[in-house]
């Protein structure tokens, strides 16, 4: 955009460069971005208001609906229930999960042996496997564990074995030139090399935990966040039920636009500002 | 970039020993290489590298001189034939030889630093020690004050000097150089040519370096290796008999350079489709 | 992996798989999870039954219908983001948020609207699908060479030939890989769908299943579901690279 102090010599030059500051300001990302909210919520209000449907409460409403189960209580005690799977199941994926996938990375043999079930799994909807979990480990926290790992680990396994394996022959190379042994390349330049890649299946493997956990609250037994879904659900109090889903939406965006924060300023020195 | 002008070094007056032939420090003895897929690289290649000197493999694209340096650098196995360095057979890199690669091969989440001091990491030598070291090479390659930038922050000719400076600070008798300069522009290029004369002539280092540019290789060689296409032989050895002045300007004016140039261009016009 | 010179194909990693999971189902676990060939022999015995047929096309409209939205949907709302900066920033904030929210917390929201029917299963397909698309569309239309457009203009194309003849072909690559990323999404959506609505397609066969404990007839539905997504994941991967063969000399 033009800024420069230049003399206008056409009367209309001032208007031109007003309206072409305006645009400036009206295409700045921040005042998009604000309009953009502005115009979905506004939007929902509207179609609440119609309204689009019985079941399909406005913004406003959700807004106090979410009010009540904040100031009752219950929502941030079913956070705290719905975080325990979700978290231990997640735990257990990354370690389970990483260490698999370098182990395919570095070792053939186990690569040949392992990862055609993690290819399967990704491709499959393991979530039709809820049913045999809850079957074999009962209704409690076993099974949404187990729910939140088999969601989040095909994902973090596959990440991390094409991290491992996509090192940079040049790189591989030059350690190699300068005699590293095998563990002082696995350490210096294989490991380090992978971890944003890693980082990204972690990330990926977290939204899915998110997907297993609420879908194991839902068809296993309500609990937590899941329980005030189908509870406010089976009695038609709408406000309420929609509440607890944007919270556990907010919550999982965030959950995840931090990790990507952590992993922009551990691993990615070009993307920092 | 310290340009201090270089002690007049005319090819009758080797480095190591003035008067006597300089002794072959690398010898290549009928190697041969052939892929896995049946391609044959290299066919019978025998070669002897006088020490103190730059010689430089030169030839069509694909024709098999990157493979040859590797394979005297030990990263890639001969299929026959061996090499010695220093009278002791090659059989994986060794701490006689670094290299520098044509992509640079910079760590993205090491400093420049870091990344100097990488050979001496790998071989234990203590924080401080290799530090100093690596810092005394950086300076020495003109990037003073960019110790702790990143590779990303740095421009192509900036990176490849953070691979010579890595090279260098191994202190190595062979410094093996595959096509360095392919990626960089070209009046970095040429500096970096003029550089190179200056390090070869104060260092005392034996230098290997592989390009595809005529020019290049007369400019900066004692002797031209031209390796015809695949399956590659040696099909000649050229000594330019250039006058290297205290002016590396002069040298493209040179006479004996023009003639040079002009003569193996007419020998690899025939490898030309 | 090789062995003795001989490389042994990838996939036959399973064969040992399927003689530990036939070892194990003669075990007690066998309860829970029975041996293979009892449950291959119960593919062969459900697939061929009217309820089998029924779910299977219902959830097959399903599926179709949807990604055909998401498609429909998805491919212009990527071009448009990727070619105006002003639609970018207003929907890309959005289109990232469906790709990380927990999309099985708004299969609810969609049932109480919609009913327990074949819509509802057909928007879960759609918004599991579609913002993968859209992501990717938009990659690449962003990646396209400037100077391939330049071309075009120099030679006199005017708007709509530059988008029919540049932009499309320029992102095929990208769009395609986004087509698959969300097939392979729909796969998902489409079962916890069902799994949720619970009477509709296979979610009925799931609910009936489950309730009788016949855990063979169950594992024998997973087997033909998984086998399917697979069979569908490496088709789509054949397509991409038979459209896109151009994808990795640019």
């Amino acid at each position: 955009m033009q800024t420069t102090d230049v003399a206008p010599t056409v009367a209309a030059l001032p208007s031109v460069r007003e309206a072409s500051r305006l645009r400036d300001i009206l295409i700045h990302p921040l005042v998009l971005r604000i309009v953009s909210f502005a115009a979905v919520l506004g939007l929902w209000e509207y179609a609440g208001r119609i309204p689009l449907s019985a079941a399909f409460p406005t913004f406003l409403e959700t807004l106090v609906g979410l009010r009540d189960i904040a100031a009752d209580g219950s929502l941030g005690k079913a956070f705290l229930i719905t975080l325990k799977p979700l978290l231990i199941g997640l735990s257990v994926s990354v370690v389970l999960g990483v260490g698999l996938g370098v182990l395919m990375g570095l070792h053939r043999p186990s690569e040949w042996l392992i990862a055609p079930i993690f290819i399967i799994a990704q491709a499959a909807p393991l979530a039709a496997l809820i049913p045999v979990l809850t079957f074999a480990y009962g209704i409690g926290l076993t099974a949404k564990v187990l729910t939140v790992c088999i969601m989040a680990m095909p994902v973090i396994v596959l990440n991390t074995l094409g991290a491992v394996r996509n090192t940079p022959q040049s790189l591989l190379e030059m350690a190699r030139s300068f005699l590293a042994s095998r563990s002082q390349s696995i350490r210096h330049v294989i490991l380090p090399s992978a971890s944003p890649m890693i980082f990204s299946g972690l990330r990926l493997g977290s939204a899915a935990a998110f997907i297993g956990v609420i879908l194991a609250e839902l068809l296993i037994t309500p609990t937590g966040i899941g329980d005030i879904i189908s509870y406010n659900q089976s009695v038609a109090d709408y406000p309420k039920m929609y509440a607890a889903i944007l919270s556990i939406i907010v919550f999982a965006v965030l959950f995840i636009e931090l990790l990507e924060r952590i992993e922009v300023s551990l691993f990615r020195p070009e993307k920092r500002p | 970039m310290s340009v201090s002008h270089i002690a007049p070094a005319g090819t009758a007056a080797p480095p190591p020993a003035a008067g006597t032939a300089p002794r072959a420090i690398v010898e290549v003895r009928n190697v041969t290489k052939t892929y896995a897929g049946g391609v044959e690289a290299l066919s019978g290649i025998s070669l002897e590298f006088p020490e103190g000197r730059l010689t430089t493999l030169l030839g069509p694209s694909g024709c098999g001189k990157t493979t040859l340096l590797k394979i005297i650098a030990g990263l890639i196995p001969a299929s026959g034939g061996q090499v010695l360095v220093d009278g002791r057979e090659v059989k994986g890199p060794g701490q006689e030889r670094s290299f520098v690669f044509q992509d640079f091969a910079l760590m993205p989440w090491a400093s420049v630093l870091r990344n100097v001091a990488f050979g001496l990491e790998l071989r234990g030598v203590a924080r401080s020690e290799r530090e100093a070291v690596a810092e005394r090479h950086i300076a020495r390659v003109g990037l003073k004050g960019f110790e702790h930038k990143y590779p990303h922050e740095l421009s192509g000719g900036m990176r490849q000097r953070v691979g010579l400076a890595r090279a260098l600070a191994v202190d190595s008798k062979v410094v093996m150089m595959d096509e360095p300069f392919s990626a960089v522009d070209e009046q970095t290029r040429r500096k970096f040519q003029e550089e190179l004369l200056e390090l070869v002539a104060k260092e005392g280092k034996t230098f290997l370096f592989v390009t595809h540019s005529i020019e290049e290789a007369v400019y900066v060689s004692d002797r031209i290796v031209l390796l015809s296409r695949r399956p590659s032989r040696v099909s000649a050895i050229i000594e330019p008999k250039i006058v290297r002045g205290d002016d590396p300007e002069k040298i493209r004016r040179d006479s004996a350079y023009l003639d040079a140039v002009e003569d193996i261009w007419q020998q690899l016009k025939r490898y030309l489709d | 992996m090789v062995i003795a010179g001989y490389q042994l194909p990838m996939m036959a990693a399973l064969i040992v798989w399927a003689v530990l999971w036939e070892i194990v189902g003669h075990t007690e676990a066998g309860f829970i999870l029975p041996p293979l060939s009892a449950i291959i022999v119960r593919v062969f015995e459900i697939v061929p039954t009217p309820s089998f047929g029924e779910a299977l096309l219902i959830t097959g409209r399903a599926f179709f219908s949807g990604n055909a939205i998401a498609i429909l949907v998805g491919i212009p709302l990527g071009i448009l983001m990727g070619r105006s900066v002003i639609a970018d920033r207003l929907l890309l904030p959005w289109v990232n948020l469906f790709l990380s929210a927990p999309l099985s917390a708004l299969v609810p929201v969609i049932m109480v609207i919609f009913g327990l029917g074949e819509t509802t299963i057909i928007l879960t397909v759609v918004l599991f699908a579609m913002w993968i698309i859209v992501l990717n569309t938009r990659a690449g239309v962003k990646a396209i060479s400037p100077s391939l457009v330049e071309m075009a203009r120099s030679f006199g194309a005017n708007e709509w030939q530059a988008f029919t003849r540049i932009y499309i072909w320029a992102a095929l690559p990208e769009i395609l890989a986004g087509i698959r990323l969300g097939v392979i999404r729909a796969v998902k959506g489409v079962i916890i769908g069902q799994l949720l609505v619970s009477v509709v397609g296979f979610g009925t066969l799931f609910e009936v299943y489950q309730s009788h404990f016949l855990m063979e007839h169950f594992w024998a539905l997973l087997l033909v579901l998984f086998a399917f997504a697979f069979i569908l994941n490496e088709l789509m991967a054949r397509l991409e690279k038979h459209f896109g063969y151009f994808a990795a000399s640019r």
